[in-house]
């Protein structure tokens, strides 16, 4: 390599710049490639981008540690975009009023199905004691799990990654899985995606309907609260 | 943009001090969205700029995983040993809880009468 090439590259790995850019780049292809191929559930912008990501921090053999020095002006905006979920909140507030006794049921049926039978299948199958702590939240919004994860001892980082993994999961699956059960109600698919996928599975009810993605963006927002409240309780008995 | 950006970050930080100063076991940022709420609910209207803000950020929400999903990386040995069970609790979780979540909304919903208006032909 020639010193100014040499140069460039210390530039790059050392700057938050360079791995912020590739984060926005790699992200950017994966909802073109969405795009290219019809808005498929199964092609999913977030799996394309961690893909072209991991891809390329092995490749050039850059620490997780530099890649998230840049990435994490990223990661913070989790915090006021949880924050922002208020507004849409508010602004579907008379449709959110008409269906309260059905989100208020399938809110505590959901996120406790959510907990328990991750934690089942995963015990059942021979998961470690730390993985179990981590995989518990896995359902809600990224920021909450991680924070659940940490007092009950888990581990943060590993959350992130099975809260990333039922998003994506969750954004695959939904619609040929509503479809099957026959499904026509746009709240209640909407509000379930929301609930088992926080918001990555969000993101993928807005691409799909308007309604459903309000529903979802609320199912989201309910069970972190739920989630929060209830992992910690049922830690302790 | 700034009012907005002031008044989320605001938001936040009076969830994540409110959450520490009386141990609620609730995380700060669900905290500061309830505040949120409160106060689009008190002004009883939503300031445009916030408006448009929140539709950005949560347009591009899943955006905001991707850098921590990235630290798949440094899980990627414990991943490895225990991915049957990891990925069969997370398939099989999710997808339990996507029906039963989305058939008890409609089953209540049928139990409590329902609301036509919000049924839309699929």
């Amino acid at each position: 390599m020639s010193p100014q090439l040499d140069a460039l590259w210390v530039y790059l790995q050392a700057n938050p710049l360079g791995w912020l850019t590739a984060t926005l780049i790699a992200y950017w292809i994966g909802r073109r490639a969405q795009q290219a191929l019809g808005g498929r559930p199964y092609i999913n912008p977030v799996a394309i981008a961690v893909i072209l990501l991991v891809t390329l921090l092995v490749v050039t053999g850059t620490p997780y540690q530099t890649y998230f020095a840049g990435a994490q002006f990223v990661h913070f905006l989790l915090g006021p975009a949880t924050v922002a979920l208020a507004v849409p909140l508010y602004q579907n507030w008379p449709q959110v009023r008409r269906s309260v006794i059905p989100m208020v049921a399938a809110l505590l049926a959901g996120a406790i199905t959510a907990v328990t039978s991750a934690l089942g299948i995963a015990w059942a199958l021979g998961a470690s004691a730390p993985s179990l702590v981590s995989i518990a939240p896995k359902s809600v919004t990224m920021p909450v799990a991680m924070g659940i994860a940490e007092k009950l001892g888990g581990i943060p980082s590993l959350t992130a990654v099975m809260v990333l993994l039922t998003g994506i999961i969750g954004a695959v699956i939904a619609t040929p899985l509503l479809n099957a059960l026959g499904l026509k109600d746009w709240r209640a698919r909407g509000f379930a995606v929301g609930i088992a996928s926080h918001g990555i599975g969000t993101a993928r009810a807005f691409q799909v309907n308007d309604l459903a993605g309000t529903f979802a963006g609320i199912g989201m927002a309910l069970n972190a609260l739920a989630t929060a409240i209830l992992v910690p309780l049922l830690w302790q008995w | 943009m700034i009012e907005a950006g002031i008044l989320l970050l605001l938001c936040q930080l009076a969830g994540e001090s409110l959450v520490r100063a009386l141990g609620v076991p609730v995380p700060g940022p669900v905290l500061g969205a309830v505040l949120m709420l409160a106060f689009l609910a008190i002004r009883r209207r939503v300031p445009e700029t916030l408006d448009k803000t929140s539709r950005e950020l949560l347009a591009n929400f899943s955006l905001l995983f991707i850098p921590a999903g990235v630290g798949i990386i440094v899980h990627w040995a414990r991943l490895e040993a225990e991915a049957v069970a990891l990925i069969a609790a997370l398939i099989g979780s999710t997808a339990l809880t996507i029906a039963v979540t989305s058939l008890v909304f409609v089953w209540v919903d049928r139990l409590t009468g329902g609301t036509p208006g919000a049924r839309q032909p699929s």
